[in-house]
């Protein structure tokens, strides 16, 4: 039923994103871009792929330009879609930079609690978070004024005003403030898709339940040695995924990498996390496994979102598309930067889209 | 002839050239102090020279490392370098400065203080805290690489000043005061000897 009206508002912009997943990089693209000997073979190379000469105008190559302009692409193609877009597909694209806008608020509050002036922040914050009223957080002199603001002037008011209060923003280490938020966004978010109904809630609970476990497994391998109490820890992990309710719950007791295994254990899907493959060496130590482990993690991510655009007349193609997008300007960003610091036997560590 | 070198302003008498005879003496046992002094202290500059090569060849490979694992960082989480800086309350990583005596020369010798726990281990709780734990060892030991190479540079330089001021002196020693002294000697010698045979024939 979904599929006869849902070219009425929604096919243009689906098009739209078919053609720029066109463009995304592969693997002979990749290939040759491993080959560079400098930065400037890398413009060369790029320059024939769809980011054009996007580089035209940079007197000097550094990996942070070319990430810069690189995301500046994405965000001009976010920006066309979410301009053109009706509801609900413009609420779900909304919801997208949600993630992006609680870095930004994030990092605000950090320049804030420090009394650093703020304004010098709005350039690093992330271009697809910004929002209108965003400059207006830099008045907020003190967390007070601020958490008032942040209530009142952003779309993350529900969240913050669920999860927190303006003493907390006062006493609680950042980063956990961070994950309450993103906890509450993955929530709402996961909610939100279930009211779009099939097949764009299939879709996007997949990879959103597939983003909550990722978190869960991530806070839990992370918080430990630190003074992050198990409750806290609790507290921040999201009441979705695969792994809820009962992993979770068991994650929130685990002690050492060895009992998250364990757990992970129970979904066939996350049971290759842990492997130790033969091509990893065996001698990798707790943190080796950890860091093989986000790799893992980022290829299941990709391979989700691809997935995506196997499924037609539903919004989970914006998602992914913003999502594989990212992803591949980190790979840009990552064969950058071993092509500048000449670590060639690393080069080949980026993830592969198409 | 005997007394034709610059010699010291004395009267031949024998006092003079009992004088004489101990300060030639004192001249010689300086001479071989200063010199074992000067040997001492060059082996020691060659084993520091050797270190500090070890060290800045190492210093190398661990700096290239250390910017990879941040690289590493940069591909995971993004840009960290606000909340880390904001976060960061107490150094960590403290260098201590104590002193070691060489064959009387006082080198500086830096020692690297660290106080385990940190303020921003919380960083990267959702995604890629273990690679920014990494970055963290990995920058730390770094740092341990500088500090080593810092004490060891320093002592690099104070012992080539020292070396060269001792060799100086030996060589003053051996090559203008023994001389002198020796000439003095002589002179007076033959002094002596010219006075006792004019005694002889009067």
């Amino acid at each position: 039923m979904e599929g006869l009206f849902f070219n009425v508002n929604n096919g243009f912009l689906e098009g739209i994103v078919r053609g720029y997943k066109a463009g995304i990089l592969t693997q002979n693209h990749y290939a040759s871009l491993t080959q560079c000997e400098t930065l400037e073979d890398l413009k060369t190379q790029l320059s024939a792929t769809d980011y054009g000469n996007f580089l035209a105008n940079e007197a000097s190559l550094t990996t942070t330009i070319i990430s810069d302009r690189a995301t500046q692409l994405l965000v001009d193609q976010f920006n066309f879609l979410r301009s053109n877009a009706v509801e609900p597909l413009s609420k779900f694209l909304d919801y997208i930079t949600y993630s992006y806008m609680i870095d930004n608020v994030v990092l605000l509050i950090t320049g804030t609690l420090h009394e650093r002036d703020t304004h010098e922040l709005l350039e690093r914050c992330h271009p697809l978070g910004v929002f209108e009223s965003m400059p207006a957080l830099c008045v907020a002199t003190n967390v007070e004024e601020l958490y008032q603001s942040v209530l009142v002037e952003t779309p993350l008011a529900p969240y913050f005003r669920n999860c927190l209060s303006a003493a907390d923003l006062d006493d609680l280490n950042i980063e956990i403030i961070r994950n309450t938020i993103y906890k509450a966004y993955l929530e709402d978010f996961y909610d939100f898709v279930g009211a779009l109904g099939s097949p764009t809630s299939d879709v996007m609970r997949t990879i959103l339940a597939f983003e909550a476990d990722r978190r869960t497994i991530n806070i839990s391998i992370n918080s430990f040695g630190t003074e992050l109490t198990k409750e806290q820890r609790a507290k921040l992990f999201p009441a979705i995924g695969r792994l809820f309710p009962d992993g979770n719950n068991a994650l929130a007791k685990a002690d050492d990498i060895e009992q998250v295994r364990l757990v992970c254990e129970n979904i066939p899907e996350y049971r290759s996390f842990f492997d130790n493959s033969p091509g990893g060496s065996q001698d990798l130590g707790e943190l080796g496994i950890a860091a093989q482990l986000e790799d893992r993690f980022f290829r299941t991510e990709v391979r989700l979102n691809k997935e995506a655009f196997l499924q037609q007349f539903q919004y989970g193609v914006f998602y992914s598309y913003v999502k594989l997008k990212e992803q591949e300007i980190r790979n840009l960003t990552w064969i950058a930067e071993c092509i500048a610091q000449d670590a060639r036997d690393r080069i080949h560590d980026y993830i592969p889209i198409f | 002839m005997s007394g034709t070198g610059p010699r010291e302003n004395v009267f031949a008498t024998r006092m003079a050239l009992t004088n004489m005879k101990l300060r030639l003496k004192g001249a010689e046992t300086g001479h071989s102090l200063l010199a074992k002094k000067r040997d001492a202290l060059t082996t020691r500059f060659r084993a520091i020279l050797r270190k500090v090569d070890e060290a800045k060849r190492k210093m190398g490979r661990v700096m290239q490392l250390a910017s990879f694992s941040m690289a590493e960082v940069t591909y995971t989480t993004g840009d960290i370098s606000y909340l880390v800086q904001e976060q960061a309350k107490l150094a960590t990583f403290r260098v201590k400065a104590t002193q070691e005596n060489v064959s009387g020369v006082l080198l500086p010798a830096f020692e690297v203080d660290r106080t385990p726990g940190s303020d921003f281990n919380l960083t990267g709780l959702g995604r890629g805290g273990q690679q920014v734990q990494r970055a963290k060892e990995v920058y730390a030991k770094a740092l341990e690489t500088l500090v080593e190479l810092a004490s060891l540079q320093t002592a690099f330089t104070i012992l080539d000043e020292v070396i060269r001021a001792t060799n100086r002196r030996v060589n003053a020693i051996e090559h203008v005061i023994i001389p002198r002294l020796d000439n003095t000697i002589k002179y007076i010698i033959s002094e002596l000897d010219e006075m006792d045979r004019e005694e002889f024939f009067r």
